[in-house]
């Protein structure tokens, strides 16, 4: 009787309110779905990690049975033999991070202001070369990298990490900065001109601290870039107390007795710091511009 | 917050303007030519010392013909061609696809779609390792989170996923997707506000809506975005190693590899880098027209990167 009346009441609605109604629903089963998806990867690295026994037994739990923090404690004192050199990998970690972001500023910003704002010939031929290097998949390169490396005198050396993190951060820093500062008015490096600037004056004066929400954003990049790459950190260096976290991680992979929860532990660990930058400089940072981190 | 938007508009697609231009053109001289190219001399040294130069090297290694001869004698090296081939055409375009659609969802103005939006990017913050560890382990057999929600369920037993070779296969291309759709649907979403409101008034009013106003009005205009991003993401798919290796990690028994995991395969695990060498750059008759057609398309279409 309440059906009938309820689809008599339905039919007497005119065709757009159905059709709202339908769309509607259609984007909240869409959002569900898209939530699910989203999130079951994560949720899985949480399951995993909370789980105190570990080992190998962990077996159809699809939630954790017994939660507990032991598996970040053991990673955080360094209680297993797989993580007994955890702080020094992420000291490395941050090591490469901090230090491709600052040659990778440094040495953009250098190159962008000579190719930008003094008036060079063949800059655009430069620029090229640049977007040449950033199109070009980074893993067909890794092993005459090592070679070259090697005949520098610098394999197992974190240096030849950040030298590779350089080369791949740089060019994307030319185009950015490149971009950036066409709303920097050449007026102004020409009014100093004027004054009797020179160029070194002109870049630290004028360029550097105009340009610093680009550089920001450039660093920013560059940083998170050095932190997530894995192939080039596996296959410079060697193990284990020159790893940084990311090769660390493989380790577990590797193995079939592993702990996988002090893996899931330490894989968390890992992710959070650049998670919790990228969240916190979302709007920033703007959309096109963490575009390089599809190189992964 | 005025620089939080200049960022963001150049991070923008430029449309139209020849872009700035000095008011004074001449050639430099004296100390300023001195100082150009001191400025230029740290990416110029970094640029031939370990990019040149390896590339160079590349070439070196992978000169002898033997070595494709030996590639295409090998069997495994067919099947990675071939895992490539599928990899990179089911990977890229399901992704740019569905990203594009997506990125239509995300434009509607409800708070509950926002703060989906906000959640739906954490693929891309969460760095590759530890996204596609977690594939690996979701997947891995009866223990695997994805087997015990199927038997929680609906009582399947679920299949062992690095068992068989198109299972894994798959395995990989939606780890892939995953990781990597929120990126491309932030990029198309930016494109999409980019298109005046008046457009789709102007549209509505001739009749236009819904699914024919996206085949009319948007992808149009979209047209040019969306084929430079399939064809970067091509490119960059095609050297995609991080995914396969965690992932499937070739099983079962190297089926699954492609030529950006083969390659490292062949220089680590079977001390062979000129093999590995030769068979990353079988893929340069691919890879150069590729990039020659995308760096004109980003030259003429203005195009942002």
């Amino acid at each position: 009787m309440s059906v009938a009346l309820s689809f008599g009441r339905a039919a007497r609605w005119p065709r757009y309110r159905v059709r709202r109604v339908l769309t509607e629903a259609a984007s909240v089963v869409l959002g569900v779905v898209l939530l699910v998806w989203s999130l079951l990867p994560v949720y899985n690295m949480l399951l995993i990690a909370l789980d105190p026994e570990g080992d190998n037994e962990f077996a159809g739990y699809i939630w954790p049975p017994d939660p507990s923090l032991e598996s970040f404690r053991v990673v955080w004192t360094e209680g297993h033999w797989y993580l007994e050199h955890f702080w020094n990998q992420f000291g490395n970690s941050l090591y490469v991070g901090l230090l491709t972001m600052v040659l990778t500023v440094l040495v953009g910003s250098l190159a962008s202001f000579a190719i930008g704002r003094m008036q060079l010939r063949n800059a655009r031929m430069l620029t090229n070369a640049a977007l040449l290097t950033y199109v070009l998949p980074s893993s067909f390169l890794a092993i005459p990298f090592l070679g070259v490396v090697r005949s520098y005198g610098l394999s197992d050396n974190l240096w030849a990490v950040i030298a590779a993190e350089v080369m791949f951060a740089t060019p994307f820093a030319i185009l950015i900065l490149q971009q950036y500062a066409k709303l920097i008015p050449i007026e102004l490096d020409e009014a100093a001109r004027v004054d009797g600037a020179s160029p070194v004056q002109l870049y630290v004066r004028i360029y550097l601290p105009l340009m610093a929400p680009g550089l920001a954003a450039v660093g920013t990049y560059a940083l998170l870039l050095a932190w997530g790459e894995y192939l080039y950190q596996y296959v410079l260096l060697s193990p284990t107390r020159n790893w940084t976290v990311a090769v660390a991680l493989e380790q577990f992979w590797d193995s079939d007795e592993a702990p996988w929860n002090y893996m899931m532990a330490l894989a968390i660990m890992y992710a959070l710091p650049p998670i919790a930058i990228f969240y916190a400089l979302r709007h920033y940072i703007g959309a096109g511009l963490m575009m390089g981190r599809v190189k992964g | 917050m005025s620089g939080r938007q200049q960022v963001v508009a150049a991070a923008r697609p430029v449309v139209g303007g020849g872009g700035w231009r000095p008011t004074w053109r001449g050639h430099l001289h004296g100390s300023e030519l001195t100082w150009a190219i001191a400025f230029l001399v740290p990416y110029a040294a970094v640029f031939f010392a370990f990019a040149v130069y390896p590339i160079a090297y590349g070439f070196w290694m992978g000169r002898e013909p033997s070595l494709y001869a030996h590639l295409v004698s090998d069997p495994r090296y067919i099947t990675t061609v071939i895992n490539t081939v599928l990899y990179v055409g089911l990977a890229v375009n399901v992704k740019m696809f569905l990203a594009l659609l997506l990125s239509g969802f995300f434009t509607r103005r409800r708070w509950w779609i926002k703060a989906l939006l906000v959640i739906y990017i954490l693929p891309w913050a969460l760095p590759a390792v530890p996204a596609f560890l977690s594939f690996h382990w979701m997947l891995i057999g009866e223990q695997g989170l994805v087997d015990s929600v199927l038997q929680a369920l609906f009582s399947i037993d679920g299949p062992i996923w690095f068992n068989d070779r198109w299972l894994a296969l798959g395995s990989n291309i939606i780890a892939y997707i995953w990781k990597w759709m929120p990126f491309w649907t932030v990029i198309f979403l930016a494109g999409r506000m980019a298109i005046p409101e008046d457009i789709y008034e102007a549209a509505d009013i001739d009749g236009a809506t819904g699914a024919r106003g996206f085949v009319h009005v948007t992808f149009p205009l979209l047209a040019n975005i969306y084929l430079v991003c399939t064809l970067l993401s091509i490119i960059w798919t095609l050297g995609d190693f991080t995914s396969v290796f965690f992932v499937s990690g070739g099983a079962p028994a190297m089926s699954t590899d492609v030529l950006a995991t083969i390659g490292i395969r062949y220089a680590l695990d079977l001390a062979q880098p000129q093999l590995g060498v030769a068979a990353m750059l079988s893929a340069l008759p691919v890879l150069i027209p590729l990039v020659i057609v995308l760096m004109r398309k980003v030259q003429a279409t203005e195009v942002q990167l």
